[in-house]
């Protein structure tokens, strides 16, 4: 589904990504763990197309097509979805507006005629009870005033909204107490199905008692420098992140 | 001095012209008005009130007058149905400077109230209107309001006495349609007496390609828990000038609402000057402006506390494209003893493009200790991560841009409280950030286009 030969990306200039491979099969779920500015969020944010990256070598392919070729919004709707790391406040913006206008373009993208309004609406109390998501928020303007769970909620319910083949979960645990998170968590383990997959970046090994990791990769500047099964995260919760370190000889 | 001379000239002429074609009331004042403007000429940029508009230059061009008040070849109702569906409004037109007669009543209306033509209703009831035509427009202080008030010779009026609401919204359609290019000098007479109520809804439209040079006087009077919704929109050319000068008088818990939304026009200056007299009185302010090319618009707005209790509000909000001008001016004073003021004042504006110029200018005086006063003035891009995050979930940038635009804007629609004219702001102002401007698609002026 994804394979990404050799990425290398800057940001204002400063190399962060040095050389990324990695493969996703459909039905995997990958953790990328890693100590803070090892290159986590850049490598989602390059996925996803971001302005601010550039790539400056190497290849990513997804589905077997040019991922580069397309366009951030294009990206998504060939089944590319990023749970943001912090979900952006858009005041005045309505979830119902923002969320028709963004499953209307992946319909129109995939050939299929707009939604009714009334079907659109039974798909989002569908969805909303995925995360337990409250009514009054999806009335609201998009995480405008939501606390710091209700926004990972809403990141997993506009997922379960979109269907996408392959999600990023960037730190999607971060800020969230334990019951948030077992919420969250059951959200993405409901939407799991054997052709889609997830990649799940993450500090800790928490979330990760929650969902089930197939492979686990540590990044370090800007590259992968282990990959392992499940019991991987286990040591690096234990151990923490020097030994690598000291394996590579720093 | 040098554009005024040619209409200083053009009214000792045509005096008794202009006489015979309008109403001793308003004939009245034209002299003393001509005296003052040939004093002050017009204003140029060195002008403070008019820093950010330099109405001289505006003048320079060669304009016909159409004093003689000839009908214009038209008929709005088969012309123009610019109406807002589903909102039953009492309907009247102006045709350039003349009120539009028709034997069409549009509406029926409470006993005693009059809305029509300023020349005919300052012909049938001067016993009424005297005490109020041209009392507060100070004919000595403003260029452009003595100049109106020497030439205008017609416009609208709607009285309402002691303690009638009107259940009907009044909209006023104005056209602008010549062969020439013509200034047209307008005037709106609003008088509400003790606890009467009414709303107005004026929107002002161009067919053609003639330029036009409006002036416009606006003068309201709002008595005692008297209560006024004033919308005005904006649809015109880009060759389309527009001075408007409106001033507002308050008594008493009198509560005054004044919205101005710029969605197409060429140049436009408005001026609204309130002043708040009676205790307990209320007003506010909001206003759009969307421009892109070289469009300019400039809200100048002067706001007295003149006596306790009172509260003022203001929400003007700019979405500025290519080459376009904003200026927004803010002036509130709190006059001395004018304790328990509240005041907010708020201007918010996008700049989508390196070129669009805004300036802002807040200004508050007060000469009172009890007080809440504040105001802000902000002036930005659209939020890229907001835009970003919309185009994660397949949004495309011009649409995520929309939805953006239109929120920020969206504000000050929200502050109608007719929800038929929001649902037809909503559906203008989306057409005039997809580009489709000028275009109603409910007449067929704008199908003919």
């Amino acid at each position: 589904m994804l394979k990404i030969k050799d990425l290398h990306a800057t940001i204002n200039g400063k190399e962060i990504l040095k050389g990324i491979n990695l493969e996703v099969k459909p039905g995997e779920i990958h953790a990328i763990m890693g100590p803070n500015g090892s290159g986590k969020s850049t490598l989602s944010n390059v996925l996803v197309g971001h302005p601010a990256y550039v790539v400056t070598k190497g290849s990513v392919s997804f589905k077997e097509k040019d991922l580069f070729a397309f366009s951030p919004e294009d990206r998504s709707k060939e089944g590319i979805f990023l749970s943001f790391q912090y979900p952006v406040e858009i005041p005045g913006v309505s979830m119902v507006n923002f969320m028709r206008s963004a499953i209307n373009e992946h319909r129109k993208y995939n050939g299929l005629e707009p939604l009714s309004a009334s079907a659109f609406l039974k798909l989002m109390r569908e969805k909303r009870s995925i995360v337990d998501l409250d009514v009054k928020l999806a009335n609201r303007s998009v995480n405008e005033g939501f606390s710091g769970g209700e926004k990972k909620r809403n990141e997993i319910f506009q997922m379960a909204m979109l269907q996408p083949t392959l999600s990023i979960l960037d730190e999607t645990d971060s800020g969230l107490d334990i019951d948030a998170l077992r919420v969250v968590a059951e959200g993405v383990n409901k939407l799991k199905s054997p052709t889609n997959s997830t990649i799940v970046i993450t500090h800790y090994q928490r979330l990760l008692d929650y969902i089930k990791p197939d492979v686990v990769h540590v990044l370090y500047n800007g590259r992968i420098v282990k990959t392992a099964g499940p019991e991987l995260a286990l040591e690096l919760e234990e151990r923490g992140y020097d030994w690598i370190k000291a394996e590579l000889g720093e | 001095m040098g554009a005024e001379k040619q209409y200083i000239d053009l009214f000792a002429q045509s005096e008794e012209l202009i006489n015979v074609h309008s109403a001793p009331l308003l004939n009245e004042q034209r002299s003393e008005a001509m005296r003052h403007f040939a004093k002050m000429g017009f204003p140029d940029k060195k002008s403070e009130r008019y820093r950010y508009t330099d109405v001289e230059q505006l003048f320079a061009p060669d304009y016909g007058l159409n004093l003689k008040q000839l009908d214009v070849d038209a008929n709005p109702y088969e012309a123009f149905k610019c109406d807002v569906p589903n909102m039953s409004t009492a309907l009247y037109f102006i045709v350039n400077d003349s009120f539009y007669e028709t034997n069409k009543v549009s509406a029926e209306l409470p006993e005693g109230v009059l809305v029509g033509g300023l020349k005919d209703i300052a012909e049938k009831h001067p016993e009424i209107l005297k005490k109020y035509y041209a009392q507060l427009a100070d004919v000595s202080k403003d260029p452009v309001t003595a100049f109106n008030t020497a030439f205008a010779q017609d416009g609208f009026c709607i009285y309402v006495p002691k303690g009638v609401v009107l259940d009907k919204a009044i909209q006023l359609v104005s056209i602008l349609r010549s062969t020439i290019d013509l200034i047209v000098n307008r005037r709106i007479l609003i008088i509400l007496e003790e606890n009467a109520q009414a709303r107005l809804l004026v929107c002002d439209h161009t067919t053609g390609t003639a330029q036009f040079l409006s002036t416009q006087v606006v003068e309201v009077f709002a008595a005692d828990n008297a209560k006024l919704e004033l919308y005005e929109i904006e649809e015109t050319s880009r060759t389309n000038t527009r001075i408007s000068n409106m001033y507002i008088h308050q008594a008493q818990n009198s509560s005054v609402h004044v919205n101005g939304m710029t969605l197409t026009n060429g140049t436009t200056r408005n001026t609204v000057d309130v002043q708040l007299v009676g205790r307990g009185a209320e007003v506010s302010l909001a206003g759009i402006a969307i421009e892109d090319t070289n469009q300019h618009v400039d809200n100048h707005t002067y706001i007295n506390h003149k006596t306790t209790d009172c509260t003022s509000r203001e929400l003007y909000k700019y979405v500025l494209n290519d080459f376009s001008t904003g200026a927004f001016t803010g002036r509130v004073v709190v006059s001395p003893g004018a304790q328990r003021t509240l005041s907010q004042q708020t201007n918010n504006n996008l700049c989508l493009s390196k070129n669009a110029k805004m300036y802002a200018q807040p200004q508050l005086e007060i000469y009172a200790d009890d007080v809440k006063c504040g105001h802000g003035a902000t002036t930005g891009q659209l939020d890229e991560a907001a835009l970003f995050y919309m185009q994660q979930r397949g949004i495309s940038q011009k649409e995520a841009r929309m939805l953006l635009m239109f929120a920020f804007v969206n504000e000050v629609i929200d502050t109608i409280s007719m929800e038929e004219l929001k649902e037809r702001l909503h559906y203008l102002i989306e057409k005039r950030f997809r580009g489709e401007l000028n275009k109603c698609g409910s007449c067929s002026n704008c199908k003919l286009e």
